[in-house]
């Protein structure tokens, strides 16, 4: 397709049209989003609030305009909002929103836009309308990408975050005795859980001095041949640096599971208690039980 | 209408030399260096020297030398290294049996192709008989992004 | 953070033979400290043997298959050998590379390897034998 000169130059114009406009219109535009739910439900601290946010997307919207950078996500006008809208789009999804639905809601605020900007331009011609109106409206379509994306890469730095953190409450390491360590697993083992176990019962190994190392899968629902792999690689691990795990918590079902499936848990020591493994790893650390005493005792 | 959330983008790729065993030490450095530059963890970052040091040996010992080519990548949130292996040594006619553990047709443990593809995210060998061998390897931090492209 | 090593010295106290492995090694550096441990200990006998890989950041399967062959070749001189100090990401890596060195004994740092010659100069089993099962995680 050609595009003349007197096309680009129409373009730019109406760009620019529309950037006036919403200068000019700045405080009613903003008066109206301010009521619209993806500015009153962020902004809850007094209208105002909210309407301040409105002005300063406005005047983003506004400085792009001028640019004459109504398609660019890029455009430098957008940065100074950037994380305003991060932050908008985020209160939204927090809500339950969905990137979709938050798109929705910006979209919804061109109409108040395209009223003002038809009134701002009565007077011109129809052709001129015409230009202004298709450049709000792919102006509008930015700023709805623009937000769009921030929710993508903000949501996803959530999920991320929230994902380890969880990671790191749920597999707490203790430690029993000088120079025993214990992993309480509950819940399902997946690969990226029986990684952050496999790493902070190590850890744990260098910071304790640990020489025993027991791994409680008492709360672990069931155990496949994933688990039992997961559960070997730790066991493998741990014995490079020179620990020796246990596993404990095996209940007969369990038991009944592994010998089913065939599972070979090779040279790995386990019992069906956390206390049989807390007595077994004191017996290899040499500490005994005196037949009187109240409490352990080392020998 | 630029799409900027979902480009690669890539850092200026490095390029080392794979002549000796002097080079793999290189080698094991640069990784590490880039590794720790895209933020990896500890475990990552060693898991990625790892793969780098059999890799490059592959190339040194079997290919008769090469070079391995190093780019960090950026896709939306997520960081990548991605690192090439490349030789014109007599290639590699059967890799399925390359890839198994336990082959080895250099006196090895036979653990260095099998073993580092364990360790990496993505793996990918490109060999003919007589011209040479390529391996990519890339390592994600962050998660591996539901469009890989940068393979 | 990266040392290159020339030259790894093979330190003598009593009967036991303390090898202190810093930073990264160039293969051919790592067959020689394999050469000169056999050889203190042809030279002069030892009932013990420890290699400190705490420095160690990167274990590949060579070095790995040069840890084993110390082992197993100092056995061979009746020597025990013990590998001490494996950081936690050295460890994760090689059981993932499917390096699991299950004939190779292990401690958590020098301190213990000495304790563990002391106390059991000779294991009661070596039941994978000494030459080491390189067992192979499949995923």
């Amino acid at each position: 397709m050609r595009v003349s000169e007197q096309q680009i130059g129409d373009e730019w114009s109406s760009a620019s049209q529309v950037g006036q406009a919403l200068r000019h219109r700045r405080e009613q535009i903003a008066q109206r989003w301010a009521d619209a739910p993806l500015f009153r439900t962020v902004f809850t601290v007094s209208r105002d609030e909210a309407v301040e946010a409105c002005k300063a997307v406005l005047d983003a919207l506004a400085e792009v305009a001028e640019a004459g950078r109504v398609e660019d996500v890029d455009a430098p006008g957008f940065f100074v909002v950037r994380e305003q809208l991060a932050r908008m789009s985020a209160s939204r999804a927090r809500t339950g929103l969905s990137p979709a639905q938050i798109a929705g809601e910006v979209a919804a605020l061109r109409s108040s836009a395209v009223e003002h900007l038809t009134a701002e331009l009565e007077q011109e011609p129809t052709a001129v309308v015409h230009g202004a109106l298709l450049a709000l409206t792919t102006l509008m379509g930015t700023l709805r990408l623009v937000v769009m994306e921030t929710a993508l890469s903000d949501g996803a730095e959530l999920i991320n975050r929230q994902r380890q953190q969880l990671l790191e409450v749920a597999t707490p390491v203790i430690k029993l005795w000088d120079g025993i360590v214990a992993v309480p697993l509950i819940g399902t083992l997946d690969s990226a859980r029986s990684q952050v176990v496999m790493e902070s019962l190590l850890e744990a190994i260098v910071a304790q001095q640990a020489k025993y190392a027991i791994l409680d899968i008492t709360g672990v629902p069931t155990v496949d041949s994933l688990v039992a792999q997961h559960l070997m690689k730790t066991v493998a691990a741990a014995r490079l640096m020179g620990a020796e795990c246990v596993v404990s918590g095996v209940r007969p079902a369990i038991a009944q599971t592994i010998v089913q499936l065939g599972l070979d848990l090779g040279g790995v020591v386990t019992r069906a208690t956390l206390a049989d493994a807390l007595a077994f790893a004191l017996r290899g650390l040499g500490v005994g039980f005196g037949p009187t005493s109240q409490g352990a005792v080392a020998r | 209408m630029t799409t900027t959330g979902t480009d690669t983008h890539r850092g200026s790729p490095t390029c080392l030399p794979i002549r000796s065993d002097m080079d793999l030490m290189w080698i094991r450095q640069e990784v590490r260096r880039l590794a720790t530059e895209a933020q990896f963890s500890l475990v990552q970052q060693t898991k990625l020297v790892t793969a780098a040091s059999e890799l490059a040996r592959n190339t040194l010992v079997h290919g008769g030398g090469g070079h391995m080519e190093a780019t960090v990548l950026n896709e939306g949130v997520h960081t990548a290294v991605r690192l090439v292996f490349a030789d014109s040594g007599p290639g590699i006619a059967d890799v399925d049996q390359a890839m198994s553990d336990g082959y080895t047709s250099g006196g090895g443990l036979g653990l260095g192709l099998g073993g580092a593809r364990r360790l990496v995210h993505d793996f990918r060998l490109d060999s003919e008989p007589g011209r040479g061998t390529t391996i990519t390897v890339v390592m994600w931090h962050g998660g591996v992004p539901p469009t890989r492209q940068a393979i | 953070m990266w040392l290159p090593q020339a030259h790894v010295p093979v330190l003598r106290l009593d009967d036991v033979l303390l090898v202190a492995i810093q930073g990264d090694l160039q293969d051919k550096n790592a067959e020689r400290l394999q050469y000169d441990v056999l050889r203190h200990i042809a030279d002069n006998p030892a009932t013990g043997v420890v290699i400190d890989i705490s420095s160690v950041e990167v274990v590949d399967s060579f070095l790995g298959r040069v840890l084993a062959e110390i082992a197993a070749g100092a056995g061979l001189l009746a020597a025990q050998t013990i590998v001490a100090g494996m950081r936690p990401t050295v460890a994760i890596t090689l059981v993932e590379l499917g390096l699991t060195l299950t004939g190779l004994r292990t401690a958590l740092d020098v301190q213990s390897a000495l304790r563990m010659l002391r106390e059991h100069p000779a294991p009661a089993a070596r039941e994978h034998g000494e030459r080491g099962a390189y067992d192979n995680d499949r995923d």
